[in-house]
């Protein structure tokens, strides 16, 4: 018997947020565009109705899906990202002043929360120099090429998705799903995963975990994913 | 007469070299893969996170756990892996990369590169780009020559916001292939287009070879 058994698994996403969400919080959302998105646990943010939040997530997500969904109550107050081209409603809000956005190149976006799960307050990196992202960052000379220096980002919550999930936290993720969830997972103080699947431990190859279960604090199993695809391309037979 | 998208993009394929590792970006790069020799060896990479792109899936095999950068749908290859956004960068911020294919708004005569955002409208955002010009091996950029209004897009210096300074080798556009060193060098000229054309389309000065 599994003495852990039980104690991270919540029995929904409103269980599992209820006693987290405050006003004014950063959250960590992962996913690329709708691919890998915490669903269930963006609704039950949005059903909890806690505002002003500082969100960081690599898409703003679409109209009606992912934070999008937040968007639309007015829930978030600025957002870090890297990439927002697919939402409307982003657009509208960011152009009226109510909502608060830094862009972050991709990969700088990656590696802040890489380094603020791993502990490192801040790093040199050769992207953005001689761009608007390199303003007001302290600049240094490495092997005669030019660095900035970026900081490590950590969240009061993650939220993340993964495909299955054992009462320890241990998760492995589905294809390119996969994108910032397991970064996410190591850099909130608290990192609640919704998976399609909760297994027994054991029922997991320890080999093919791709994030170790001390950095999810409460799992949950989500339900009704949407599996909506943005830009749907096929080839004939 | 000027080489037509289909052309640019075939112009474009024959600048992987067997054994590549290759990221191309949204839009017209993304097409580059349709003319990819069969029998060069070239790894596609898609920096959502995933090494060895397929093709799109047949109709009814989509996957919605399955996309590339510009969410198109995609599939597998038998040597295909997956990994995080984190490990997708640094295989690009670390060089890993041999080349890159991306499109442009503005290219200046030093390699600067401007194609994330246009002032006074909406800015989407840079996604993987300053990333891809910052640590890629090699940086070719496929483009239209001039924009609609009939500019140049090869110039002096770039009026827009830069994505990367001085990160450009090499550009493709329906008028030619040009070098990026020590300034604009033309090496070859696209079907019927003359000197002149190129003298009299582009705002930067282009140095000839032959």
């Amino acid at each position: 018997m599994n003495k852990r058994k039980h104690k991270k698994i919540f029995s929904s996403a409103d269980n599992a947020l209820e006693d987290v969400l405050f006003n004014g919080m950063t959250i960590m959302s992962g996913g690329f565009g709708l691919c890998g998105l915490p669903e269930n646990l963006i609704i039950a943010i949005k059903k909890s109705g806690v505002s002003n939040l500082k969100v960081i997530s690599n898409n703003a997500g679409t109209e009606g899906h992912g934070l999008g969904l937040l968007l639309e109550t007015g829930q978030i107050k600025k957002a870090i990202s890297s990439y927002v081209g697919e939402n409307k409603l982003f657009e509208k809000q960011y152009l009226s002043g109510e909502i608060e956005l830094e862009f972050n190149p991709q990969g700088t976006l990656a590696e802040r929360i890489r380094a603020g799960g791993a502990g490192i307050p801040a790093f040199f990196t050769a992207t953005g120099v001689g761009t608007v992202v390199s303003k007001n960052k302290e600049t240094r000379s490495f092997n005669d090429k030019d660095y900035i220096m970026e900081t490590g980002l950590v969240a009061d919550l993650a939220i993340i998705k993964a495909w299955k999930g054992d009462e320890a936290g241990n998760l492995i993720y589905r294809k390119t799903a996969r994108n910032f969830n397991p970064v996410m997972a190591t850099a909130g103080k608290v990192t609640v995963v919704e998976v399609e699947e909760i297994v027994q431990a054991g029922d997991l190859d320890p080999d093919h975990i791709h994030t170790p279960g001390i950095y999810i604090n409460r799992i949950i199993k989500g339900e009704g994913y949407s599996r909506s695809i943005e830009n749907l391309t096929v080839r004939e037979k | 007469m000027s080489w037509n998208r289909e052309q640019m993009c075939l112009r474009a394929s024959q600048e992987l070299k067997d054994g590549d590792y290759v990221n191309l970006g949204i839009g017209m790069p993304t097409l580059v893969a349709n003319h990819i020799e069969k029998s060069l060896d070239i790894t596609l990479q898609s920096e959502n996170g995933m090494l060895g792109m397929g093709p799109f899936p047949f109709k009814g095999e989509e996957d919605s756990d399955l996309i590339n950068a510009g969410k198109q749908t995609i599939t597998s290859l038998p040597d295909t892996s997956y990994f995080s956004s984190a490990e997708s960068f640094a295989m690009i911020r670390g060089g890993h990369i041999d080349l890159s294919i991306l499109g442009a708004l503005q290219v200046s005569r030093d390699g600067d590169l401007a194609n994330w955002m246009i002032p006074g409208k909406m800015v989407k955002g840079m996604g993987g780009a300053m990333d891809l010009v910052a640590g890629v091996k090699k940086v070719i950029v496929l483009m239209e020559h001039n924009s609609k209004d009939g500019s140049s897009k090869i110039v002096e210096n770039c009026s827009l916001p830069l994505t990367g300074k001085g990160v450009v080798n090499k550009i493709i556009t329906n008028l030619g292939v040009f070098e990026v060193n020590n300034g604009i060098n033309l090496i070859e000229l696209a079907d019927n287009v003359t000197k002149e054309d190129i003298l009299e389309k582009t705002d930067t000065d282009v140095k000839f070879s032959s």
